[in-house]
């Protein structure tokens, strides 16, 4: 069965005030501010229309949704007329269906008649609505002029405009275009990109992309909110083009970043058809960005490994094998392993692009059956700190809101975040709130889009110095302080007095002023003093933040820091407000809340709490041990050292996205056996001994949890092609190496994570089923789970102050590195890109460039275009030039999506103080220019070919 | 030798970004911190590095160290 979500027209009003009246004669009661149309909807009636819909602003234009109002003059358009109290409206009357009629006939006269060869055939509205106002015949010809036909009378018809297929993933086709305008309001309603314009006037109106350019070449950031507001078949996707009307959809999420858009499969038997993002889901809203929507055609892409395959030695080629023989392989190769080293020497890496259930399992498998506590994540390398810092002031390790919070913000403070490319759903929606008026401060290095765009700009724009977060937070809050704007009621109600009083007298000196750290951070004092006044005074201030206030080696103070502003000026626990960690991959904080760290037990219990253990040793039948296992980085530390020796890594690629390439490769090179669980031979896996065939999120049930603590279902939607879900994988391997696990399904999985994890205890598959996701905490207390946290008490009691002293970093330049390195991602590619480098995304992001002042590139007799290498005391790559005074001088930047780039070969092993979360966001460097690829990154592309060779099963054996 | 220089430098880390508490409280910070979050095997490469008369260890980390070794010497058994 299609899932289709009701269209009522125009958006919901919000209105508290209710408004009664009688259309059709029965008696209808709606909020005030609704409209006809809306009303008619929830009372069951669906009246005709074309131009509205209620993702989008009414717009009356198509005449299409006439009612008659007794004691009105005329026939009001329903979709811009608002209830009023005792209104009497009749949607249908003989002069409304004669009028619907003779529109209907103007629009099918100027219309292609190939209904039964168009892509929308079956979902059409402009089909439906001529069925509904029951056209029968179209009296004018096409003899006039028209837009459908590319050449007239046997001459060119200048009024036709041929299809513009210039992006990979839509077509539009002009021919059918009835000008109802949806397309350029969802471009600029939904998606906040302004990219279309109805060029023209009357008959000669266009939709047009950018300056009259193609969608490729303007603006468009390929979200396909148009394709989706399109009702004809002007805006299709070109995989609807190609395979034809789904049958079935199933509702899922999307398996990228930590938004956690709903999306509904759309299918066709095992085949997908399009994804749509599904207007029920909490988090995206019927929106999307080109990577959910578009770029799942990595799933069968034809890299993608399907069968199991050992070697012996890292120098050999792969050879496919049987199920049996891999994960027996990786039995027994453990078990030698802890014998002969210690039961120390392995561990685990869980993915936080995979399930929690295929994530419990893993450190579950890690510490039941290997008995070691060494498990840990990749969001190490990403949000550890949030996880450190936001526990140790609020008591949980989690953002406060969920993101329909944006809606009731007054003032927004984003730093090192940059929602439009990273996080491009919330991106859009926090942009909708800033052109209804709300503020913005934007602290960031570079300047990122939010900065400037159509119709939103930074009140402020603190272009710091990478490294400096935690001075300019702690100066934020002196000016605060000494000016007497904190929320005193706030502070003493709800936060610990004693910590706040010692924390004032520390934020108080000095040193922490505006004036006296702008010597490091680079920000004028003025400039700190506005935005904090702005933020302390505004309305709801709500803080946004990202990979540039975690990736530091002060990374935990600044999540602190944050903390302490949003509790000094009470900006915490009611819609509107909040500190909000806006999370890189799809499952960061799902990974974290399922134990996937070497200190805790699911739910941020720490291991050596007894009472915890005892918990899980009972409904685990196994001792556990108490002490705290090794971090990734201490992981690779030891193996270098030679007391780790093996590690079971499930979708990740920590050579590619772990700093300091070189001392991964050395660590992991030092391991006997390593075993990669993923859908590519990744670039970890040139140094792996067994590669097990992972499953995309379309092959397997489950959950992932986003960034505002929303579980959210993941459905099949086809057989896993690699022949097992990820979580079926750890459990051959658990039963190989002895333990009794029988699970059938993750439902089964979900059990006992809601068994063991007071935040989850309410957590059950049939009540996703029934609310579509729940935000945790989920128990007794919040039964449906918990949108905004801490409205009453935090979560530890009092909000705890935490004093955060400006420490620089090591990592220092001088004459030998005088710039500054910081890294970040781009919209269409994710992470290391293992998937969308797989995906037509490549036609946006070909390769990584260096971002370099123009000034700073003059200086060294760089280009744009230009090859230049980029050397730290870590190492040297090489990659392209792209002049922009996006960043500061004696900053530069770049992404790390390819694996050529190496970019990670440059960053060092700094990191934060308290998690070890890598300093990706500042490195020293020089910029020089150069001929091409440094011989490092050819030597590697060399190697990196050879350990890919594959030997194909020999069917004899 | 650089595992024990890394060592060395992560307690010192940790060290100066509690100093701000005032030396008692950063000391107890510190070893807990390390109580908490290190490994055994780190551990114990800290107190044989301390027992090497601890070059490198900063005041706070030195004493936190102290303080850890004085409290129970960690149980080994991960890397035995
Ligand atoms: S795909 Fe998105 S950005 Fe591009 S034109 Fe359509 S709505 Fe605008
Ligand atoms: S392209 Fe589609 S949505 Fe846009 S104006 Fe034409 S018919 Fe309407
Ligand atoms: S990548 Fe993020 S924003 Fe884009 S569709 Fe997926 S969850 Fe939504
Ligand atoms: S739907 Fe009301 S005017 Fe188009």
């Amino acid at each position: 069965m299609l899932i289709k979500e009701t269209d009522y027209g125009t958006p919901a009003s919000v209105s508290k005030e209710l408004v009664t009246l009688t259309i059709d004669g029965s008696e209808v009661t709606v909020p005030a501010g609704t409209s006809i149309m809306r009303a008619a909807m929830e009372a069951g009636t669906e009246i005709p229309k074309l131009c509205a819909s209620d993702m989008l602003e009414s717009f009356g234009s198509c005449r299409m949704c006439l009612v008659e109002i007794e004691g009105r003059n005329g026939t009001p358009a329903s979709c811009t007329t608002p209830v009023s109290p005792g209104l009497v409206v009749k949607t249908q009357t003989q002069r409304v269906k004669d009028i619907r009629r003779g529109v209907m006939e103007l629009y099918i006269s100027d219309h292609p008649l190939d209904c039964l060869t168009c892509a929308a055939n079956g979902d059409c509205e402009l089909q439906d609505m001529a069925g509904a106002v029951g056209l029968r015949d179209v009296r004018y010809g096409y003899d006039g002029a028209n837009h459908v036909f590319d050449t007239q009378a046997n001459l060119p018809n200048t009024n036709f405009l041929s299809k513009d297929t210039s992006n990979p993933y839509f077509t539009y086709d002009p021919s059918k275009c009835i000008v109802c305008n949806r397309c350029v309001r969802a471009c600029e309603e939904v998606q906040g990109t302004f990219a279309l314009t109805i060029t023209g006037r009357g008959f000669d109106s266009r939709v047009s992309a950018g300056m009259s350019e193609s969608f490729l070449a303007s603006e468009c950031v390929s979200c396909g909110a148009c394709v989706q507001a399109c009702p004809t078949a002007t805006l299709s996707e070109n995989s609807l083009i190609e395979t034809g009307q789904p049958e079935h959809s199933k509702v899922t999420t999307c398996a990228y970043c930590g938004v956690g858009c709903a999306f509904k499969a759309e299918m066709r038997g095992e085949e997908v058809v399009r994804m749509v993002p599904y207007k029920d889901g909490k988090a995206n809203r019927g929106h999307s960005c080109v990577k959910g929507r578009f770029a799942y055609g990595y799933a069968t892409h034809k890299e993608r490994i399907l069968k199991p395959m050992v070697r012996e030695s890292i120098n050999d080629p792969w050879r496919e094998t049987t199920w049996d023989e891999a994960i027996g392989r990786v039995a027994s190769e453990f078990k030698r392993i802890q014998n002969q080293y210690g039961k120390g020497s392995v561990g685990g890496i869980t993915s936080s692009r995979c399930t929690n259930e295929d994530v419990f399992l893993v450190q579950k498998l890690i510490r039941q059956g290997f008995g070691v506590n060494n498990v840990d994540t990749c969001a190490r390398v990403c949000h550890s700190p949030t996880g450190y810092g936001l526990k140790t002031t609020f008591g949980e390790s989690a953002g406060t809101q969920d993101f329909d919070s944006v809606e009731h913000s007054d003032v927004i403070l984003v730093i090192g975040a940059n929602p439009t490319d990273g996080h491009p759903v919330f991106g859009s929606r926090m942009k909708k709130r800033l052109r209804q008026g709300a503020r913005l401060i934007v602290v960031d290095p570079r300047r990122i889009d939010l900065v400037k765009s159509p119709h939103v700009s930074a009140d402020y724009h603190l272009a710091l110095k990478p490294g400096t977060n935690v001075a300019i937070m702690t100066s934020m809050a002196h000016v605060i302080l000494s000016e007497g704007l904190e929320n005193t009621d706030f502070i003493k109600s709800r936060c610990d007095v004693a910590a706040f009083e010692e924390w004032r007298a520390f934020v108080m000196r000095d040193r922490n002023s505006p004036e006296a750290m702008e010597a490091y951070t680079g920000v004028p004092a003025d400039e700190v003093r506005a935005a904090a006044r702005l933020f302390a005074t505004g309305g709801n201030g709500a803080i946004y933040y990202g990979l540039g206030v975690t990736e530091h080696s002060q990374g935990s103070t600044t999540v602190m820091a944050l903390a302490n502003l949003a509790m000094a000026t009470g900006n915490i626990g009611r819609p509107g407000v909040g500190v909000n960690p806006l999370r890189g991959q799809n499952n960061v904080q799902g990974s974290c809340d399922m134990g996937s760290f070497p200190h805790e037990l699911p739910g941020y219990r720490h291991i050596s709490d007894v009472a915890t253990r005892t918990l899980f040793e009972a409904d685990w039948n196994c001792t556990l041990n108490p002490e705290p296992g090794l971090r990734i980085p201490n992981m690779l530390d030891a193996a270098v050292e030679g007391s780790f020796r093996a590690l079971y890594i499930q979708g990740e690629d920590i050579l590619q996205s772990d700093p300091d390439t070189h001392h991964v490769a050395s660590g992991l090179a030092a391991m006997e056996c390593v075993v990669i669980q993923d859908l590519f031979l990744n670039e970890t896996a040139n140094y792996a001994h067994v590669f097990l065939p992972g499953s995309t999120f379309l092959e397997k049930d489950g959950t992932f949890t986003n960034a505002e603590r929303r579980i959210q279902p993941v459905r099949k939607v086809m057989s896993p092609i690699n022949g097992y879900g990820d979580w079926e994988i750890t459990q051959l391997i658990a039963r190989e190496v002895g333990l009794d696990w029988n699970y059938q399904t993750p439902i089964e999985i979900m059990d006992e994570i809601a068994r063991l994890t007071p935040t989850f205890t309410g957590v059950t598959y049939d009540k996703l089923e029934r609310l579509g996701s729940i935000q945790w905490p989920c128990n007794e207390e919040h039964p449906e789970g918990f949108p905004v946290m801490h409205v009453e008490n935090f979560t530890r009691g009092l909000g705890l102050f935490m004093m955060t002293d400006y420490i620089p970093t090591d990592e220092r330049t001088g004459p030998r590195f005088p710039l500054i390195l910081t890294t970040g991602r781009i919209l269409s590619q994710y992470n290391v890109g293992a998937q969308t480098r797989r995906t037509d995304n490549v036609v946006w992001h070909e390769e990584d460039r260096l971002e370099i002042h123009p000034h700073d590139a003059e200086q060294r007799g760089v280009n744009d275009g230009d090859w230049v290498t980029v050397r730290s005391r870590s190492g040297e790559t090489a990659l392209r030039a792209l002049l922009t005074d996006r960043v500061a001088p004696g900053v530069v930047y770049t992404t790390f999506h390819h694996p050529m780039t190496q970019a990670n070969v440059v960053t060092t092993d700094h990191s934060d103080w308290a998690t070890n979360c890598p300093e990706y966001k500042v490195t020293a460097v020089q910029v020089s220019p150069s001929n091409g690829p440094t011989d490092y990154q050819e030597e590697y592309s060399d190697f990196a070919e050879k350990s890919r060779r594959i030997v194909a099963v020999d069917a004899a054996e | 030798m650089s595992m024990n220089k890394k060592l060395v430098d992560m307690i010192n880390q940790i060290a100066r970004n509690t100093a701000i508490q005032g030396d008692e409280r950063a000391i107890a910070a510190t070893a807990d911190h390390v109580r908490k979050f290190w490994d055994p095997r780190m551990r114990a490469g800290l107190m044989a590095h301390l027992a090497d008369g601890g070059a490198g260890l900063d005041d706070i980390a030195r004493a936190a160290s102290m303080k850890l070794a004085a409290s129970n010497a960690p149980e080994v058994h991960n890397a035995d």
